[in-house]
Protein backbone atom coordinates (compact mmCIF):
# COMPACT_ATOMS: atom_id res chain seq x y z
CA UNK A 1 0.00 0.00 0.00
CA UNK A 2 2.59 2.71 0.60
CA UNK A 3 4.68 2.05 -2.21
CA UNK A 4 1.59 3.14 -4.52
CA UNK A 5 0.99 5.85 -2.31
CA UNK A 6 4.26 6.90 -2.74
CA UNK A 7 4.17 6.25 -6.59
CA UNK A 8 1.05 8.26 -6.65
CA UNK A 9 2.57 11.62 -4.61
CA UNK A 10 5.35 11.36 -7.51
CA UNK A 11 3.32 11.26 -10.01
CA UNK A 12 1.41 14.40 -9.10
CA UNK A 13 4.36 16.39 -7.82
CA UNK A 14 5.57 15.69 -11.38
CA UNK A 15 2.69 16.39 -12.66
CA UNK A 16 2.14 19.59 -11.03
CA UNK A 17 5.84 20.95 -11.94
CA UNK A 18 5.12 20.07 -15.21
CA UNK A 19 3.07 22.80 -16.21
CA UNK A 20 1.22 25.42 -14.75
CA UNK A 21 -1.30 25.98 -17.46
CA UNK A 22 -4.66 25.72 -16.35
CA UNK A 23 -7.32 24.06 -18.39
CA UNK A 24 -9.36 26.90 -18.79
CA UNK A 25 -6.11 29.27 -20.13
CA UNK A 26 -6.21 26.84 -23.01
CA UNK A 27 -6.88 27.54 -26.55
CA UNK A 28 -9.24 25.35 -28.63
CA UNK A 29 -7.40 25.18 -31.78
CA UNK A 30 -4.38 22.83 -30.85
CA UNK A 31 -2.32 24.01 -33.15
CA UNK A 32 -2.31 27.47 -31.66
CA UNK A 33 -2.30 25.97 -28.30
CA UNK A 34 1.00 23.83 -29.23
CA UNK A 35 2.52 27.25 -30.09
CA UNK A 36 1.28 29.19 -26.68
CA UNK A 37 2.71 26.69 -25.10
CA UNK A 38 6.65 26.70 -26.85
CA UNK A 39 6.55 30.02 -26.73
CA UNK A 40 5.75 30.25 -23.36
CA UNK A 41 8.60 27.96 -22.38
CA UNK A 42 10.95 30.51 -22.84
CA UNK A 43 9.66 33.30 -21.28
CA UNK A 44 10.82 34.43 -18.22
CA UNK A 45 8.43 34.63 -15.28
CA UNK A 46 9.55 38.31 -13.80
CA UNK A 47 8.16 37.09 -9.99
CA UNK A 48 9.90 33.65 -10.03
CA UNK A 49 13.30 35.16 -12.31
CA UNK A 50 14.33 31.45 -12.82
CA UNK A 51 11.34 29.73 -14.14
CA UNK A 52 9.54 30.14 -17.27
CA UNK A 53 6.02 30.91 -17.17
CA UNK A 54 4.82 28.08 -19.15
CA UNK A 55 5.94 26.41 -15.15
CA UNK A 56 5.37 29.10 -12.86
CA UNK A 57 2.10 28.98 -10.49
CA UNK A 58 2.56 33.22 -9.99
CA UNK A 59 -0.25 35.40 -10.41
CA UNK A 60 1.95 37.44 -13.46
CA UNK A 61 2.81 34.51 -15.50
CA UNK A 62 -0.76 33.62 -15.35
CA UNK A 63 -1.78 37.17 -16.92
CA UNK A 64 1.34 36.80 -19.43
CA UNK A 65 0.11 33.37 -20.63
CA UNK A 66 -3.73 34.42 -20.84
CA UNK A 67 -2.56 37.68 -22.97
CA UNK A 68 0.32 36.02 -25.19
CA UNK A 69 -2.90 33.52 -26.14
CA UNK A 70 -4.92 36.53 -26.91
CA UNK A 71 -2.36 37.72 -29.15
CA UNK A 72 -2.07 34.75 -31.10
CA UNK A 73 -5.68 34.06 -31.59
CA UNK A 74 -5.60 37.57 -32.87
CA UNK A 75 -3.48 36.63 -35.51
CA UNK A 76 0.20 37.53 -34.49
CA UNK A 77 3.04 35.42 -35.72
CA UNK A 78 5.54 34.26 -33.04
CA UNK A 79 7.42 36.73 -33.58
CA UNK A 80 5.29 39.31 -33.27
CA UNK A 81 3.60 38.07 -30.12
CA UNK A 82 7.00 37.61 -28.33
CA UNK A 83 8.13 41.43 -29.13
CA UNK A 84 4.68 42.36 -27.66
CA UNK A 85 5.57 41.17 -24.49
CA UNK A 86 9.24 42.10 -24.45
CA UNK A 87 8.26 45.98 -25.46
CA UNK A 88 7.21 46.04 -22.00
CA UNK A 89 9.60 43.92 -20.08
CA UNK A 90 12.67 44.04 -22.01
CA UNK A 91 15.57 40.94 -23.49
CA UNK A 92 15.64 39.82 -19.86
CA UNK A 93 12.15 38.40 -20.19
CA UNK A 94 13.87 35.52 -22.76
CA UNK A 95 15.22 33.00 -21.24
CA UNK A 96 17.79 32.77 -24.17
CA UNK A 97 19.55 35.86 -24.79
CA UNK A 98 19.11 37.28 -27.69
CA UNK A 99 21.95 37.42 -30.33
CA UNK A 100 23.30 41.05 -30.69
CA UNK A 101 26.12 43.82 -30.10
CA UNK A 102 25.44 43.94 -26.39
CA UNK A 103 25.27 40.26 -25.43
CA UNK A 104 28.43 39.00 -27.55
CA UNK A 105 30.42 39.05 -24.59
CA UNK A 106 28.21 36.50 -23.25
CA UNK A 107 27.94 34.35 -25.72
CA UNK A 108 31.46 34.44 -27.02
CA UNK A 109 33.67 34.89 -23.42
CA UNK A 110 33.17 31.23 -23.06
CA UNK A 111 34.50 29.76 -25.83
CA UNK A 112 37.08 32.02 -26.18
CA UNK A 113 37.84 31.34 -22.81
CA UNK A 114 38.01 27.91 -23.54
CA UNK A 115 40.23 28.09 -26.83
CA UNK A 116 42.67 30.26 -24.59
CA UNK A 117 42.90 27.65 -21.73
CA UNK A 118 43.54 24.73 -24.28
CA UNK A 119 46.36 27.00 -26.26
CA UNK A 120 48.43 27.83 -22.62
CA UNK A 121 47.96 23.89 -22.01
CA UNK A 122 49.04 22.92 -25.19
CA UNK A 123 51.82 25.27 -24.98
CA UNK A 124 52.54 24.10 -21.46
CA UNK A 125 52.85 20.26 -22.67
CA UNK A 126 54.66 20.53 -25.80
CA UNK A 127 57.50 22.76 -23.59
CA UNK A 128 57.62 20.28 -20.96
CA UNK A 129 58.23 17.21 -23.31
CA UNK A 130 61.03 19.42 -24.72
CA UNK A 131 62.76 19.77 -21.68
CA UNK A 132 62.82 16.18 -20.52
CA UNK A 133 66.01 15.02 -19.34
CA UNK A 134 68.38 13.08 -21.99
CA UNK A 135 68.08 8.93 -21.33
CA UNK A 136 70.59 7.80 -19.18
CA UNK A 137 74.23 6.80 -19.37
CA UNK A 138 76.08 3.88 -18.67
CA UNK A 139 78.49 4.02 -16.42
CA UNK A 140 82.23 5.16 -17.37
CA UNK A 141 85.77 3.50 -16.16
CA UNK A 142 86.18 5.65 -13.52
CA UNK A 143 82.70 5.70 -12.44
CA UNK A 144 82.58 1.78 -12.29
CA UNK A 145 85.85 1.79 -10.18
CA UNK A 146 84.50 4.64 -7.56
CA UNK A 147 81.38 2.33 -7.44
CA UNK A 148 83.29 -0.75 -6.96
CA UNK A 149 85.68 0.94 -4.00
CA UNK A 150 82.28 2.22 -2.41
CA UNK A 151 80.86 -1.17 -1.89
CA UNK A 152 84.32 -3.05 -0.90
CA UNK A 153 84.22 -0.10 1.89
CA UNK A 154 81.00 -0.97 3.11
CA UNK A 155 81.39 -4.50 3.43
CA UNK B 1 60.38 40.24 -19.03
CA UNK B 2 57.40 39.28 -20.90
CA UNK B 3 57.59 35.76 -19.54
CA UNK B 4 57.61 37.72 -15.93
CA UNK B 5 54.47 39.73 -17.23
CA UNK B 6 52.74 36.97 -18.37
CA UNK B 7 52.74 35.56 -14.39
CA UNK B 8 50.87 38.85 -14.14
CA UNK B 9 47.73 37.66 -15.71
CA UNK B 10 46.45 35.44 -13.16
CA UNK B 11 46.58 38.33 -10.47
CA UNK B 12 45.41 40.88 -12.35
CA UNK B 13 42.27 37.99 -13.82
CA UNK B 14 41.78 37.25 -9.83
CA UNK B 15 41.39 41.49 -9.30
CA UNK B 16 39.09 41.39 -12.09
CA UNK B 17 36.91 38.93 -11.00
CA UNK B 18 37.12 40.50 -7.23
CA UNK B 19 36.26 43.69 -8.49
CA UNK B 20 33.68 42.13 -9.93
CA UNK B 21 31.87 40.69 -7.05
CA UNK B 22 32.53 43.61 -4.63
CA UNK B 23 30.16 45.16 -7.35
CA UNK B 24 27.51 42.66 -7.80
CA UNK B 25 26.89 41.92 -3.92
CA UNK B 26 26.98 45.53 -3.03
CA UNK B 27 24.89 44.98 -0.06
CA UNK B 28 22.16 47.89 -1.68
CA UNK B 29 22.19 45.47 -4.56
CA UNK B 30 18.45 44.17 -5.32
CA UNK B 31 18.97 41.96 -7.78
CA UNK B 32 15.89 41.28 -8.77
CA UNK B 33 15.39 44.65 -9.70
CA UNK B 34 15.26 45.65 -13.63
CA UNK B 35 15.69 48.45 -15.56
CA UNK B 36 12.81 49.48 -17.26
CA UNK B 37 12.44 49.52 -21.00
CA UNK B 38 10.44 51.97 -21.47
CA UNK B 39 13.08 54.69 -19.96
CA UNK B 40 12.86 57.74 -21.55
CA UNK B 41 9.58 56.28 -24.61
CA UNK B 42 6.15 57.56 -24.05
CA UNK B 43 3.69 56.19 -21.33
CA UNK B 44 1.66 53.20 -22.21
CA UNK B 45 -1.65 55.10 -23.03
CA UNK B 46 -4.52 54.31 -20.17
CA UNK B 47 -8.74 55.32 -20.02
CA UNK B 48 -8.92 53.91 -16.67
CA UNK B 49 -12.22 54.43 -14.68
CA UNK B 50 -11.41 56.80 -11.57
CA UNK B 51 -12.13 55.35 -7.76
CA UNK B 52 -13.68 58.61 -6.73
CA UNK B 53 -15.94 58.95 -9.31
CA UNK B 54 -15.98 61.24 -12.01
CA UNK B 55 -13.95 61.62 -15.48
CA UNK B 56 -11.91 58.72 -16.30
CA UNK B 57 -8.18 58.85 -15.74
CA UNK B 58 -6.42 59.20 -18.86
CA UNK B 59 -2.65 58.90 -19.63
CA UNK B 60 -3.21 61.95 -21.73
CA UNK B 61 -4.82 64.13 -18.59
CA UNK B 62 -1.38 63.72 -16.99
CA UNK B 63 0.64 65.21 -19.55
CA UNK B 64 1.71 68.91 -19.05
CA UNK B 65 3.05 68.09 -15.85
CA UNK B 66 5.54 66.09 -14.02
CA UNK B 67 3.95 63.73 -12.68
CA UNK B 68 4.28 60.82 -10.29
CA UNK B 69 2.32 57.58 -11.04
CA UNK B 70 2.37 54.96 -8.06
CA UNK B 71 1.08 51.54 -8.78
CA UNK B 72 -0.77 50.03 -5.94
CA UNK B 73 -2.82 47.28 -3.78
CA UNK B 74 -4.77 47.18 -1.21
CA UNK B 75 -3.19 43.24 -0.63
CA UNK B 76 0.14 44.59 -1.14
CA UNK B 77 2.19 44.29 2.03
CA UNK B 78 5.55 46.22 0.93
CA UNK B 79 2.56 48.76 -0.46
CA UNK B 80 1.69 49.39 3.38
CA UNK B 81 5.26 50.01 4.29
CA UNK B 82 5.55 52.60 1.67
CA UNK B 83 2.55 54.32 2.58
CA UNK B 84 4.13 56.92 5.01
CA UNK B 85 6.73 57.88 2.26
CA UNK B 86 3.91 58.80 -0.35
CA UNK B 87 1.76 60.32 2.16
CA UNK B 88 5.00 62.86 3.21
CA UNK B 89 5.30 63.22 -0.56
CA UNK B 90 2.01 64.41 -1.01
CA UNK B 91 1.92 66.80 2.10
CA UNK B 92 5.16 67.81 2.54
CA UNK B 93 6.94 67.93 -0.54
CA UNK B 94 3.83 68.85 -2.57
CA UNK B 95 4.51 65.47 -5.52
CA UNK B 96 1.74 65.49 -7.74
CA UNK B 97 0.93 61.84 -6.79
CA UNK B 98 -1.25 59.45 -9.38
CA UNK B 99 -2.31 56.16 -7.72
CA UNK B 100 -2.98 52.97 -10.01
CA UNK B 101 -4.76 50.31 -8.16
CA UNK B 102 -3.46 47.67 -9.48
CA UNK B 103 -5.52 44.11 -9.93
CA UNK B 104 -7.48 45.03 -6.54
CA UNK B 105 -11.12 46.03 -6.14
CA UNK B 106 -12.24 49.35 -5.71
CA UNK B 107 -13.92 48.70 -2.04
CA UNK B 108 -10.89 47.10 -1.06
CA UNK B 109 -8.48 50.31 -2.20
CA UNK B 110 -10.78 52.26 -1.16
CA UNK B 111 -10.72 51.04 2.49
CA UNK B 112 -6.90 50.73 2.84
CA UNK B 113 -6.89 54.51 1.86
CA UNK B 114 -9.35 55.71 4.15
CA UNK B 115 -7.36 53.81 6.77
CA UNK B 116 -4.21 54.85 6.11
CA UNK B 117 -4.48 58.02 4.19
CA UNK B 118 -5.00 59.13 0.89
CA UNK B 119 -1.74 60.33 -0.80
CA UNK B 120 -3.06 61.08 -4.52
CA UNK B 121 -4.45 63.65 -6.37
CA UNK B 122 -6.82 60.63 -8.31
CA UNK B 123 -7.03 57.42 -8.70
CA UNK B 124 -7.20 55.18 -11.61
CA UNK B 125 -8.68 51.56 -11.41
CA UNK B 126 -6.55 48.26 -13.42
CA UNK B 127 -9.13 46.31 -12.60
CA UNK B 128 -7.36 43.29 -14.71
CA UNK B 129 -3.93 44.52 -14.76
CA UNK B 130 -3.41 45.22 -18.48
CA UNK B 131 -2.41 49.04 -17.88
CA UNK B 132 0.60 47.55 -15.08
CA UNK B 133 1.35 45.21 -18.05
CA UNK B 134 1.81 47.50 -20.65
CA UNK B 135 4.10 49.48 -18.24
CA UNK B 136 5.74 46.34 -17.57
CA UNK B 137 5.26 46.40 -13.93
CA UNK B 138 6.19 42.65 -12.57
CA UNK B 139 5.24 43.61 -8.83
CA UNK B 140 4.15 46.74 -6.60
CA UNK B 141 4.62 48.78 -5.41
CA UNK B 142 6.32 50.25 -8.40
CA UNK B 143 6.48 54.10 -9.26
CA UNK B 144 7.12 56.18 -12.21
CA UNK B 145 8.14 59.68 -12.92
CA UNK B 146 6.90 61.10 -15.82
CA UNK B 147 7.88 64.01 -17.83
CA UNK B 148 5.50 66.93 -19.14
CA UNK B 149 5.19 65.26 -22.81
CA UNK B 150 4.60 61.92 -20.54
CA UNK B 151 7.70 60.20 -20.93
CA UNK B 152 8.90 57.99 -18.94
CA UNK B 153 12.42 59.37 -17.21
CA UNK B 154 12.49 57.40 -13.67
CA UNK B 155 10.92 53.86 -12.78
CA UNK B 156 11.86 52.77 -8.97
CA UNK B 157 10.99 48.87 -8.00
CA UNK B 158 9.43 47.82 -4.68
CA UNK B 159 8.97 50.41 -1.67
CA UNK B 160 10.13 54.46 -2.11
CA UNK B 161 13.27 53.91 0.19
CA UNK B 162 14.16 57.56 1.88
CA UNK B 163 17.59 58.05 0.39
CA UNK B 164 16.29 57.35 -2.75
CA UNK B 165 13.37 59.96 -2.42
CA UNK B 166 16.17 62.37 -1.21
CA UNK B 167 19.27 61.23 -3.52
CA UNK B 168 16.88 60.40 -6.81
CA UNK B 169 13.50 60.81 -6.60
CA UNK B 170 13.33 64.63 -5.70
CA UNK B 171 16.73 65.62 -7.84
CA UNK B 172 14.91 64.83 -10.60
CA UNK B 173 11.65 65.94 -10.05
CA UNK B 174 13.28 69.52 -9.37
CA UNK B 175 15.07 68.99 -12.75
CA UNK B 176 12.19 67.90 -14.93
CA UNK B 177 10.19 70.67 -13.79
CA UNK B 178 13.05 73.35 -14.54
CA UNK B 179 13.08 72.51 -18.47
Amino acid sequence: MKPLVAALLLALAVAGTAFAVEPKERLADPVLEARARAISQGLRCLVCQNESIDESGADLAHDVRVLLRERMTAGDTDAQAIAYIVSRYGDFVLLQPPMKPATYALWFAPPLLLAGVAVGVGAAIRRRAATRAPAETPLDSAERARLARLMQESE
Amino acid sequence: MLRKLFYLVPVVAFCALAGYFALALRPDRDPHELPSVLIDKPGPEFALPSLNGGDRVTSDGLKGHVVVVNFFASWCVPCREEHPMLMRLAEKEHVPLYGISYKDNAEDSRRVLQLLGDPYRRIALDRDGRTGFDYGVYGVPETFVLDKNGRIRKRFVGPLAADTVQNELLPLLQELNKS
